[in-house]
């Protein structure tokens, strides 16, 4: 006998994903709907009466859909992309019953056998608006079980009802005939032999669902063309006729609802403690102070609280790598283990700590409420651009680093606003881009001179850095909203649930769960660019360079031995592949001010920007003991100089630099994620390509300008 | 007073219609936005859009835009007559 399946279906706000957690525990899996990055998580529930598989439903108000996404709930709970489940548990909000029991009466009217989990009920008491489920029972003539995943109260019922349902799945049927008007009622008639269906009741609520739900400008897949073409002919006539097809279902379902008279009657309108917040989080400027508070908090923990747990990392790898060849003979196999593997292995694990911090501020944001009203109060300003309110938070985070903030915008419900911003937020300056900044600014941007006698150069040069890319980023993404990725305009919902306390395990799931999908799938991939890059500037390696420094070095005291050493490590870099593509590119990079050593940190700098110092220090001979402070790399900088004299890093190659670095995805973790998160090669490719040509273009103006007009 | 947008905060008012975008009009819907029902705005976002809005208990936020789609007529006029919908079950 195969295991039964159960669906777990609730609108979004119910607490459906701890009762998920409860059920199932350890043994849950994410995987993905075949064809989509929304996850599919499942797992296995014990019963006394034996062992069911339970897949979690995305969360939804109803089973209409006016996109793919929003269609997988109606089709996994037919069982159209796979296994029929042989029972719904539907899990609503006891605090907002009614609301929550539209979506019962669509899968009743399907003839799903159903059971109804009435979570929060402790909520609903100590608000004294507890339901009364035998009521609600009678109303609905299937099971109702009072439920508390907080507490744990009322999971042996819940198990008991399930079991008695799967043995017998007439108790949990009560296929619900509204009387829709007899136009309507022709319609379906009309529509529902079109329709693949098990029998009566799931041909009529399918021919239903059609009628809600296509339209020329859904975005659905798996619809037949006759299906859509008979739904059109049907809206016309009913338009043709002054009916309003929507209403004549919608609100026939609602007046059975309403009809059932089972919201308790709240006495005097009682203040809630979520409105006593609100008042101080929504005040116009009380709440905007709250607002700039807990966002500089979010951005401070990412750029600084992340810092101390990413050093810790990078010496952990250094000394695993020093470790492993110290015990290992001098030979490629031990430089690719130490600088190829271990050090790929490390630069995945770097993101961790920001992941792991940014994963729980968020599911603590999430869970609390605040952000249904972070995305309230920023919708105003997020419109312009034509992004959700709730792209805020992976915008922010993007200034910190963009591996996590693309992660983040998993919290957005549509397709196009995660693309959006996953392909607009890489132009954030993120914290890799700081020690570059840091270093062209001291390098090649005068000294001791004042921007409005106020700052100094390299100062305002920093700040003009951050502003210059947010503005960027948010003028890319208003962009590509417009074109690439342009679709109709869908109008703000926002569900503003009221404010709980933080669940950890919850939180700390989603935190788990985010972690583990970057380490096993973006990682992979960075781990393998990692090793490439790796190959790339180590390879050919001939052994005469070696050699005929070899007996150099063993003659040289020790201070001439360590200059040595590095000089042999820049020939080597100097005559490798990647070195070769560094001076491939020259001309194509020259006409932005820059010559091939740039060329070569570039290319070391895709695997992180700030890699580009030590590629750029080895390229000039400076030994690993001299990188650590940085200014003999500085020093050599200012002291190249070009055949005729002048020197060849002028502020105005400077200042082309960063803003190619600025606007560039010199960043092979960010295109692993996007990869990931995308789900398709389509988008990092266009991510890269749109930011090297902004990059180029915008360098290649700056330059040429500038030296038009006689700088540098 | 005639859509949404220009209610007074705080004071329920009835919807007389609801209108807007299809998809958009028939979630409103879905949701319990139907014609009769009592919606009070309770407050608006700092830079004057989009609106929060109470309705059968639960919160929402909408835009100005949206709002002004929603047609309402003040609390005391009375209901729409409103015949009670039967369901059998088969």
């Amino acid at each position: 006998m195969t295991t039964p399946l159960v669906a777990l279906a609730g609108n979004p706000n119910t607490g459906k994903t701890s009762v998920f957690n409860r059920l199932t525990g350890a043994t849950a899996r994410v995987g993905n709907y075949s064809g989509v990055t929304v996850e599919r998580e499942s797992g296995r529930w014990q019963l006394p009466s034996g062992e069911v598989e339970v897949v979690d439903i995305p969360g939804a108000y109803s089973l209409t859909a006016r996109s793919h996404e929003e269609q997988l709930a109606m089709r996994a709970i037919f069982g159209l992309d796979g296994p029929r489940p042989n029972l719904v548990v539907v899990v609503i909000d006891a605090t907002q019953l009614v609301r929550n029991l539209y979506l019962v009466t669509q899968l009743l009217e399907a003839g799903h056998s159903v059971v109804v989990a009435a979570n929060m009920m402790d909520a609903a008491r100590a608000a004294g608006r507890a339901p009364n489920l035998a009521r609600v029972h009678a109303a609905l003539g299937v099971p109702v079980v009072a439920l508390s995943a907080r507490t744990g109260e009322g999971f042996d019922t819940l198990c008991a009802a399930v079991g008695r349902v799967l043995a017998e799945p007439e108790l949990g049927r009560n296929p619900l005939h509204f009387d829709y008007p007899a136009a309507l009622e022709a319609d379906v008639a009309q529509l529902s032999p079109l329709l693949q269906a098990a029998d009566a009741n799931e041909a009529r609520a399918l021919a239903l669902w059609a009628l809600l739900s296509v339209a020329q400008d859904d975005e659905l897949t798996h619809i037949d063309a006759a299906v859509r073409s008979e739904v059109a002919k049907l809206r016309k006539q009913a338009e043709a006729a002054g009916r309003d097809l929507d209403a004549e279902i919608i609100a026939t379902r609602w007046r059975w609802l309403d009809g059932l008279a089972l919201t308790p009657p709240t006495a005097a309108h009682a203040v809630t403690v979520t409105e006593r917040i609100d008042r101080f989080v929504l005040h116009p400027w009380l709440g905007t102070t709250l607002f700039v508070l807990v966002m500089s908090l979010l951005f401070e923990a990412l750029f600084s609280w992340s810092e101390p747990a990413i050093r810790g990392t990078e010496m952990l790898f250094d000394w695993l790598g020093q470790l492993v060849r110290g015990s290992l003979p001098p030979s490629v196999f031990t430089d690719l283990v130490v600088d190829g593997v271990i050090g790929g292995v490390g630069s995945v694990l770097v993101f961790l700590p920001q992941i792991l911090l940014l994963f729980f501020l968020l599911g603590f944001l999430e869970d609390s409420g605040y952000m249904a009203r972070v995305a309230f109060l920023v919708d105003r300003g997020m419109r312009s651009i034509g992004l959700h309110g709730r792209a805020f938070v992976p915008m922010l985070s993007g200034f910190a680093c963009a591996v996590p903030a693309i992660m983040a915008t998993r919290t957005l419900e549509r397709r196009r606003d995660r693309l959006v911003t996953m392909l607009s937020l890489p132009l954030m300056s993120c914290s890799a881009r700081l020690p570059v900044y840091t270093l062209v600014a001291a390098a090649m941007l005068p000294r001791d001179r004042l921007v409005l006698g106020l700052l100094p150069v390299q100062t305002a040069a920093m700040i003009f850095m951050y502003l210059f890319s947010t503005v960027c980023a948010l003028t890319a993404a208003a962009v590509i909203g417009r074109t690439v990725l342009k679709g109709p305009r869908i109008p703000l919902l926002l569900e503003v649930p009221p404010y709980r306390l933080p669940r950890l395990p919850v939180v700390g799931r989603q935190m788990w769960l985010r972690a583990r999908s970057f380490l096993s799938e973006a990682g992979r991939v960075i781990l393998a660019c990692t090793i490439v890059l790796w190959a790339l500037l180590y390879f050919p390696r001939g052994p005469e360079l070696a050699k005929s420094y070899a007996a150099r070095i063993a003659a040289a005291p020790a201070e001439q031995a360590a200059t040595l050493r590095a000089e042999l490590a820049s020939e080597r870099l100097r005559s490798s592949y990647g070195a070769r593509l560094g001076k491939g590119i020259e001309p194509l990079i020259a006409p932005l001010g820059f010559d091939w050593k740039t060329g070569v940190g570039l290319v070391g700098a895709f695997a992180a920007r700030e890699v580009f110092i030590s590629t750029l220090g080895v390229v000039y001979g400076i030994g690993q003991a001299d990188q650590e402070n940085g200014t003999l790399l500085r020093d050599k900088i200012r002291a190249e100089r070009r055949p005729d004299g002048k020197p060849r890093y002028t502020p105005l190659v400077g200042i082309s630099l960063m803003i190619f670095f600025a606007l560039s995805a010199q960043c092979m973790s960010t295109l692993a994620v996007v990869r990931r998160e995308s789900g398709s090669l389509r988008w990092p490719l266009f991510l890269f390509a749109y930011m090297t040509t902004l990059a180029w273009l915008a360098s290649f103006t700056v330059y040429q300008v500038g030296q038009a007009l006689g700088f540098g | 007073m005639k859509n949404l947008a220009q209610a007074p905060h705080g004071t329920p008012v009835r919807i007389a219609a609801v209108g807007g975008e299809h998809a958009y009009r028939r979630r409103l819907m879905e949701l319990g936005f139907l014609p009769g029902v009592e919606v009070t705005v309770v407050g608006v976002a700092p830079l004057g859009d989009p609106l929060q809005l109470e309705i059968r208990g639960c919160r929402f936020s909408i835009r100005k835009a949206e709002a002004e789609l929603i047609a309402v007529a003040a609390h005391s006029a009375p209901a729409m007559a409103e015949p009670a919908v039967l369901a059998r079950s088969a």
